[in-house]
């Protein structure tokens, strides 16, 4: 169980971009992150990866404080982050990439089968340089398939569908329902798209730095996302009657 | 065929051909091969389709690789293992019509004590007309790192019609001192690849010169350096691509900077023609933070996330 508790981020010389925030994510449950752009989602996800360094505030996974802890650690106690914008490498490839995260080594079928799980063949991207002759849905997906390789606890995925193609996307609300099934781990998605807010088990409104509503799909989704809205991006906001 | 008996071979010696030659040894004397060490000959051994001779006029070799012949390998590793030594070598390879083989040509230096060792190896390639060969070279210095260590290749191509030349050139670490020149003159439709990466750290410096002539209607070049400069090392790197004709000329500097490592990259194209298309990217920079994040957030630690990205880079 993952429990962030008064969480408050403000860089030096800047606006405060987190305040306040108090969230827990139970064992194994899908929990979208969702709200207006620049409400502080990124933020919190990097918070919680150990990429940003909160004010104040305490993060505790399984009971533990981690709060000072820095990246590696997080990762080694079970905690992954799939970057909202994919890093590229230059002469690193997919193989290797999948490799490392999977701890140095990893077979041919593991690797195969986390790329097609995100819609890619193992045989046309395994010796592919993660560099900039990939488009960036490609490098998008494969962000995702390194999370995808690791024994997580917890996986935090920000914005996953951002310049995925529709055929990949639905593979990877796929991935997203198994491993929602399967319970293995819990889920962090922040995401705008109404499919994945739809198989989640909870949702969590980010705002202004602050959580503006949580609580299960059934209470939350239809707050926030009319079936017959024509544009559900914001349809959370008109609800609320205020602009993005 | 002829062979030059090969000689007993010691420790360093084999861990240097190992490495410069990127091969056991049993597999680097099963074919055409002439290793030499310390300026002198440690054995030498033709195939049926590559004879390797001695040069009349100076220290080296002319390797003739017949026209036809598929898939050969020749290794022409150069070692040092003694302070002091400094070795001069001029190796002609002449690659027949229609050939397509490798060369592995790696230089290694290791000393402990002493004077300080060079070898300078002037390597020049006459490709004939649909000739394809590929050029490996690797270098590296180990060893007491008080003891300079010097590596001056000199590479001069010269590629007939339809010929396809790359060269894949890597200098591993430990090289204190290095300049390396290559120049390049081709005919029609004639390619040449070439790929460096350098590693340099402490107080190494390393000079790399390139000058290509594209003489031949549809003749390109493709030059890419990956250079990675550590400690207080110096990099310096120069291109000159000169565009005679309708040609194709791209070349891609790319440089990471560490502690107080400097890289100047001074990139130089000519175009002589309207219909020479000539490019040049460069980008030098240090490891980026978000990569270092990315790995980290994969469980490495700071050192290793480094350690992977510099690796793969110079890979």
């Amino acid at each position: 169980m993952l429990e962030i508790k008064d969480l408050y981020f403000q860089p030096e010389g800047e606006r405060q971009i987190l305040k306040n925030i108090s969230l827990t994510i139970p064992d194994g449950k899908l929990v979208c992150l969702t709200g207006p752009n620049g409400g502080g989602k990124t933020t919190l996800a990097k918070m919680i990866a150990g990429v940003e360094k909160a004010t104040s505030g305490d993060i505790l996974l399984d009971g533990e404080s981690i709060i000072d802890k820095d990246p590696t650690e997080r990762s080694r106690m079970g905690i992954s982050y799939a970057f909202q914008q994919p890093v590229r490498f230059k002469g690193i490839t997919v193989r290797e990439l999948l490799c490392l995260a999977k701890g140095g080594t990893a077979t041919e079928d593991e690797l195969n089968e986390v790329l097609a799980s995100v819609g890619m063949e193992g045989s046309a991207y395994l010796n592919r340089e993660v560099d900039t002759h990939l488009s960036g849905g490609e490098i998008k997906r494969i962000e995702i398939a390194t999370v995808l390789m690791r024994d997580s606890k917890l996986i935090v995925f920000d914005e996953p569908e951002a310049g995925i193609d529709l055929w990949s996307f639905n593979s990877l609300i796929r991935v997203f329902e198994e491993l929602r099934d399967s319970r293995r781990c819990s889920m962090i998605i922040i995401s705008h798209q109404e499919r994945i807010l739809s198989i989640a088990d909870e949702i969590a409104l980010i705002q202004d730095g602050t959580v503006g509503i949580h609580g299960s799909r059934s209470t939350i989704y239809p707050l926030i996302c009319k079936t017959d809205c024509d544009d559900c991006d914001s349809c959370f906001v008109r609800e609320k009657g205020e602009e993005i | 065929m002829s062979t030059i008996e090969r000689k007993p071979i010691d420790e360093d010696t084999k861990d240097l051909l190992k490495v410069v030659s990127d091969a056991d040894i049993e597999e680097l004397l099963s074919g055409a091969f002439n290793i030499r060490s310390n300026s002198g000959c440690l054995g030498r051994q033709d195939s049926e389709n590559i004879i390797i001779d001695s040069k009349e006029d100076g220290p080296g070799l002319v390797i003739h690789i017949k026209p036809g012949t598929k898939g050969e390998k020749v290794f022409i590793p150069a070692c040092i293992t003694v302070s002091g030594i400094d070795d001069l070598v001029y190796n002609d390879f002449y690659v027949g019509e229609g050939a397509d083989v490798t060369i592995v040509a790696g230089c290694g230096i290791h000393t402990t004590t002493g004077e300080p060792a060079r070898h300078n190896g002037i390597h020049r390639f006459f490709l004939a007309k649909g000739a394809h060969a590929l050029y490996e070279e690797k270098h590296i210095g180990t060893g007491a790192d008080e003891t300079t260590k010097i590596i001056d290749p000199v590479t001069e191509v010269f590629q007939d019609e339809d010929s396809y030349l790359e060269i894949d050139s890597v200098q591993l670490g430990g090289v204190d001192k290095t300049l390396r020149q290559t120049k390049a003159k081709l005919n029609a439709r004639a390619t040449l690849v070439i790929r460096e990466r350098i590693l340099t750290d402490g107080d190494e410096e390393a000079r790399t010169e390139f000058e290509v002539e594209l003489n031949g209607e549809d003749s390109g070049v493709n030059l890419i350096s990956r250079s990675v400069a550590m400690g207080h090392s110096l990099q310096a790197y120069q291109s000159n691509i000169i565009g005679n004709t309708k040609c194709y000329g791209h070349s891609e500097c790319d440089g990471i900077i560490a502690d107080g490592g400097r890289v100047d990259a001074s990139p130089k194209l000519v175009a002589n023609s309207e219909d020479a298309q000539l490019i040049h990217e460069a980008a030098i920079g240090k490891i980026a933070g978000e990569q270092i994040l990315k790995l980290r957030t994969l469980g490495l630690s700071e050192e290793d996330a480094e350690k992977a990205i510099i690796d793969g880079f110079l890979r």
